[in-house]
């Protein structure tokens, strides 16, 4: 934690194109990236995930979604213990006799994810060459990969940035003939892709591909015809590595709120050639029901004044959204990380001078926070009863992050998590 | 490496963390990575807490390991000085800072803040959440109250004649197992007896209440795990005997106002004579028969696993057929409590092994944690919860103890609500091949549970009710006009993606949409128009 003074950059210029960040380099309350695990181990559905870490990960792990889960979970962890530091136990010995026993125990699994954490990574635990020395040993069977969702690296859904980045490089190379093909990067709930393929089914893109696949073994195949759409906006490194192998980004706005998702199914035809009126014919009835969806909370949402904790990178387009379907009034928009790329659609749609924050002094944020007395704000769960025994009103962000919240069908829902609240509150007399 | 799903206990720092937040003018400044606050969730979300646990993180980055994250902790220190001006400040690492081996407790002495800074060593590579509680409560007695320890050899000053016996309340935390009602109901208890609550700790106690702990006839410790090592420094150091008996249920209450009464040299009858619980006449009632030789099996915390056999055993009439802890440090005190019983100890922190040794003895009641309610579910077994691990749900919004009288009729309460009543058990005996006394089917005043297992055929209904209607009348023109509308099956199948607590509700108003219009077959377009049309 450094009182390092806040850094201003950028201009204030009449779009939201290059906005004035603060940037902010003290004590941060966000999850690490282990918690990508919560969901990421219920989307691919043959994959698990081992993380070799301490006690404090594995009580993460348990904690932060807030409940036990009731089925028996994809994950696990291998607490490093005092024998393997002090070297009494080889740590690679030790983790092949734990992987031995996991898999035996659990023969169903395909795709077995080493996740390093900060003591791993401190105590400088080379998990790849781990992940291949098993991977050698285990393979066809079970196919071994590692990644890193440390705290002292990643930031809650940089961890599933982290993760699709491991896959990237284990996918087939598309034959070169192949012709162009999307393929949608990052998790999204199985209906909302299932709309997805739908409406591109219907605008015609015959080949579509989604990462993660629902199964190890059906894992798209990517080369110089790929042609990929972000749905989350914390996806820089995998982006980075498919560019990596010939694939090209097509820049949107993110799927979130009628307009949101009328840009990225726009967008995508575009890139294939596909005419912008048969795109408007496909997706006319679902975005009027999203319009409508949404409208119904606009009373309630139109000229309130939110203010962002960072969370989730989903800050921006949510946002974008928030403004520009339902009027909402930006007061500082905090997110973890601030990638500018693939922001900028969203952006553009953003009032200049919308106040931006990256990183963050928790202290000083709260400072901000209660002088300027929001109608909602969207912070994690460790602020977010504190701030309400102030009177204030929030959202916790990680709710957005385990509900369905992209495409036309869930643009209502989206709007009806910020109108709760104030609903809440004003509903209740005591 | 140990390979663990759930964990009963965290790390030693949430220990502290436990102990911190119960304390007012304390602060907290732990060297540790940014995703470790999530530890402030337990407390705000789970104990539903109003403020922040007063904690301070250094939130040390990849980038910052080269340079210099020594400076980071102690720019994190004044910081956390001058802005929260505690009375007293306790440093140390978590997980990961210890091994980046900065010295939190050097680097907070050369720091010169004009407050106490108590350095924790709490090695997170070997122990755990309770030892850490543990550790960073006795380092606090000692930092704060040593100072004002008596003489070697000393002798306690006598009280003056006519001022009230007193004693301090130690243990409870934050997050703690009925902490909050535990020391309500003794401290009434004890007030009721006659007797002064010197200090209650670490609980809203202040780094100046602390420091007054010396001022006490004896101590009162309501949780062994937590303030057992500071209980003995504080025999040794001032020479005040220890109230050992945890007063969980009736027997334990009464042994509990005996013990006191003599600590206190005042006459314990007319208090056992006032107190009064409902459970001993509950127990005898009649109706309470099918209680007896009920098979039972207890893990949690040592405390509670080991007043819980007793009252089992002496209080209900249960038959004890396993008894377990989590608690290593604990463990002979388990094992010689379970001999009492004619069983051996289960010690262990892996919920894999509890769940084997419940499915082998395959008792009728499960006395555990939320870990152990998991398990219960999942073979079927009732179960009442007794020990941390918490939940949100062992936060109940009413007075809820476990200890004193009140507390022995709230166990009486929680244990026997899952159990099938008597009669009912035996129509189920008789009945068996009754179809809604199929295996699944749960006491009939927890009606919710006995549900779920009906749940996934009630998908279909909507098509099967269509058919026969058509086949009875022949045509199918008056079975469309009179049936509900039918489900296309790609709608069925977006149908059965909506989670199944909200999933007849979509039902319903799918078809009472579709009705309304005289949409005859319900494609997945009418069930988005409905969700559109009555939002959610
Ligand atoms: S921040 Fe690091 S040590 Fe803490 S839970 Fe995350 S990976 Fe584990």
């Amino acid at each position: 934690m450094t009182s390092s003074p806040a850094i201003l950059s950028g201009s204030q210029a009449a779009s939201c194109a290059n906005p004035p960040i603060l940037r902010e380099r003290g004590q941060r309350e966000v999850f690490c990236g282990l918690t990508g695990i919560m969901w990421l181990h219920r989307k691919i559905q043959d994959a698990f995930f081992l993380i070799i870490g301490s006690r404090t990960c594995a009580h993460l792990m348990q904690s932060a979604a807030g409940v036990m889960i009731f089925a028996e979970p994809r994950f696990a962890t291998a607490i490093i213990e005092e024998r393997d530091l002090a070297g009494m136990a080889d740590a690679n010995e030790e983790l092949d006799r734990v992987v031995m026993r996991l898999l035996e125990r659990r023969p169903d699994i395909k795709l077995l994810f080493l996740v390093g954490s900060c003591p791993s990574e401190v105590i400088k635990l080379d998990l790849s060459r781990a992940a291949k020395r098993l991977s050698e040993r285990v393979s066809p069977a079970v196919r071994v990969l590692n990644y890193s969702g440390s705290g002292i690296e990643t930031t809650f859904t940089q961890g599933e940035d982290a993760c699709l980045a491991a896959l990237v490089p284990s996918l087939a190379e598309k034959p070169a003939e192949a012709p162009e093909s999307l393929l949608v990067v990052g998790v999204l709930a199985d209906a909302v892709e299932d709309q997805f393929r739908r409406i591109f089914a219907e605008i015609g893109i015959r080949q579509v591909d989604f990462l993660p696949a629902r199964k190890a073994g059906t894992m798209p195949s990517i080369g110089p015809g790929t042609r990929y759409l972000l749905a989350q906006p914390f996806l820089g490194e995998t982006a980075r590595l498919i560019e990596g192998r010939g694939g090209q980004r097509i820049a949107a706005p993110f799927p979130l709120g009628a307009e949101g998702a009328a840009g990225w199914v726009h967008a995508a035809g575009a890139t294939f050639g596909i005419a912008p009126a048969i795109i408007d014919a496909v997706i006319a009835a679902p975005r009027e029901r999203a319009r409508r969806a949404v409208s119904r909370y606009r009373d309630m949402l139109a000229g309130r004044r939110i203010f962002f904790f960072p969370d989730s990178q989903l800050e921006v387009p949510i946002a974008r959204f928030l403004h520009r379907e339902l009027g909402m009034e930006l007061v500082e928009v905090g997110t973890p990380y601030f990638h500018k790329d693939h922001l900028a659609a969203d952006l553009a749609m953003l009032p200049a001078g919308t106040a931006f924050s990256e990183g963050q002094d928790v202290d000083r944020q709260l400072e901000r926070c209660r002088k300027a007395a929001p109608d909602i704000v969207v912070c994690g769960l460790g602020l977010a009863n504190p701030l309400e025994a102030e009177g204030l009103t929030t959202k916790w962000a990680i709710e957005l992050v385990f509900t369905p919240i992209q495409g036309f069908e869930q643009a209502g829902d989206l709007a009806e998590l910020f109108a709760r609240p104030l609903n809440r509150r004003a509903r209740l007399e005591v | 490496m140990q390979l663990t799903v759930w964990t009963y206990e965290g790390p030693p720092h949430v220990g502290a963390m436990r102990v911190a937040t119960a304390m007012r003018d304390l602060h907290y400044v732990l060297h540790a990575p940014q995703g470790d606050t999530y530890a402030d969730l337990l407390f705000t979300m789970i104990e539903r807490r109003s403020k922040r646990p007063p904690v301070t993180y250094t939130t040390f980055q990849a980038r910052d390991l080269g340079g210099d994250t020594a400076a980071l902790f102690q720019t994190a220190c004044h910081e956390a000085y001058e802005r929260f001006k505690p009375k007293a400040m306790i440093v140390g690492a978590s997980c990961t800072g210890e091994l980046i081996q900065d010295d939190p407790a050097g680097l907070a002495k050369a720091s010169g803040l004009p407050i106490p800074v108590i350095p924790l060593e709490l090695p997170s590579y070997q122990k755990k959440e309770n030892w850490g509680a543990a550790e960073t409560f006795y380092q606090i007695v000692r930092h704060l109250a040593g100072p004002h320890a008596l003489p070697p050899n000393a002798a306690r000053p006598v009280r003056a004649a006519g001022e009230k016996p007193r004693c301090n309340l130690l243990g409870p935390t934050a997050l703690g197992f009925r902490h909050r009602d535990d020391v309500r109901a003794i401290s009434g208890l004890l007030e009721r007896m006659g007797i002064a609550i010197n200090v209650t700790a670490p609980w809203e106690a202040s780094p100046a209440d602390i420091a007054r702990l010396g001022n006490a006839d004896f101590n009162v410790v309501l949780y062994p795990e937590i303030a057992g090592p500071a209980a003995q420094w504080l025999k040794r150091s001032f020479g005040q005997p220890i109230v050992s008996t945890v007063p969980i249920g009736v027997g334990a209450t009464r042994d509990f106002i005996t013990e006191v009464a003599r600590l206190a040299e005042i006459d314990p009858a007319p208090f056992l004579k006032a107190e009064e619980s409902r459970l001993p006449w509950y127990s005898r009632s009649v109706d309470s028969t099918y209680l007896t030789g009920k098979r039972v099996f207890i893990f949690g915390d040592a405390t509670h696993a080991i007043a819980a056999a007793r009252v089992a055993r002496e209080e209900l009439g249960f038959e004890v057929v396993g008894l377990g802890t989590y608690s290593r440090e604990f463990a002979r005190d388990v094992r010689e409590a379970a001999a009492r019983h004619g069983i051996e100890a289960l010690i262990t922190d892996d919920y894999l092994e509890v769940e084997a040794k419940v499915a082998e003895l395959q008792p009728e009641l499960v006395l555990g944690t939320q870990m152990e309610r998991h398990i219960a579910k999942r073979l079927g077994v009732p179960c009442a919860v007794i020990s941390a691990p918490v939940h949100v749900q062992d936060f109940p919004a009413r007075y809820s103890p476990q200890m004193g009288f009140e507390g022995a009729d709230v166990l009486f309460d929680t244990w026997v609500h899952p159990l099938m009543m008597g009669l009912e058990e035996h129509l189920l005996g008789m009945f068996r091949d009754d179809f809604e006394f199929h295996d699944g089917a749960a006491p009939s005043h927890l009606g919710h549970a006995s549900r779920a297992p009906a749940a996934p055929p009630a998908v279909e209904p909507a098509i099967e009710v269509a058919a026969p209607a058509m086949a009875a009348a022949g045509t199918a023109e008056i079975a469309v006009v009179e049936g509900p509308s039918g489900w296309a099956p790609e709608a069925e199948q977006e149908l059965r993606k909506i989670p199944f607590f909200v999933r007849g509700k979509a039902r319903r108003n799918t078809e009472s949409f579709a009705g309304q219009r005289g949409i005859r077959l319900i494609t997945v377009e009418t069930l988005y128009d409905a969700k559109a049309h009555f939002g959610r």
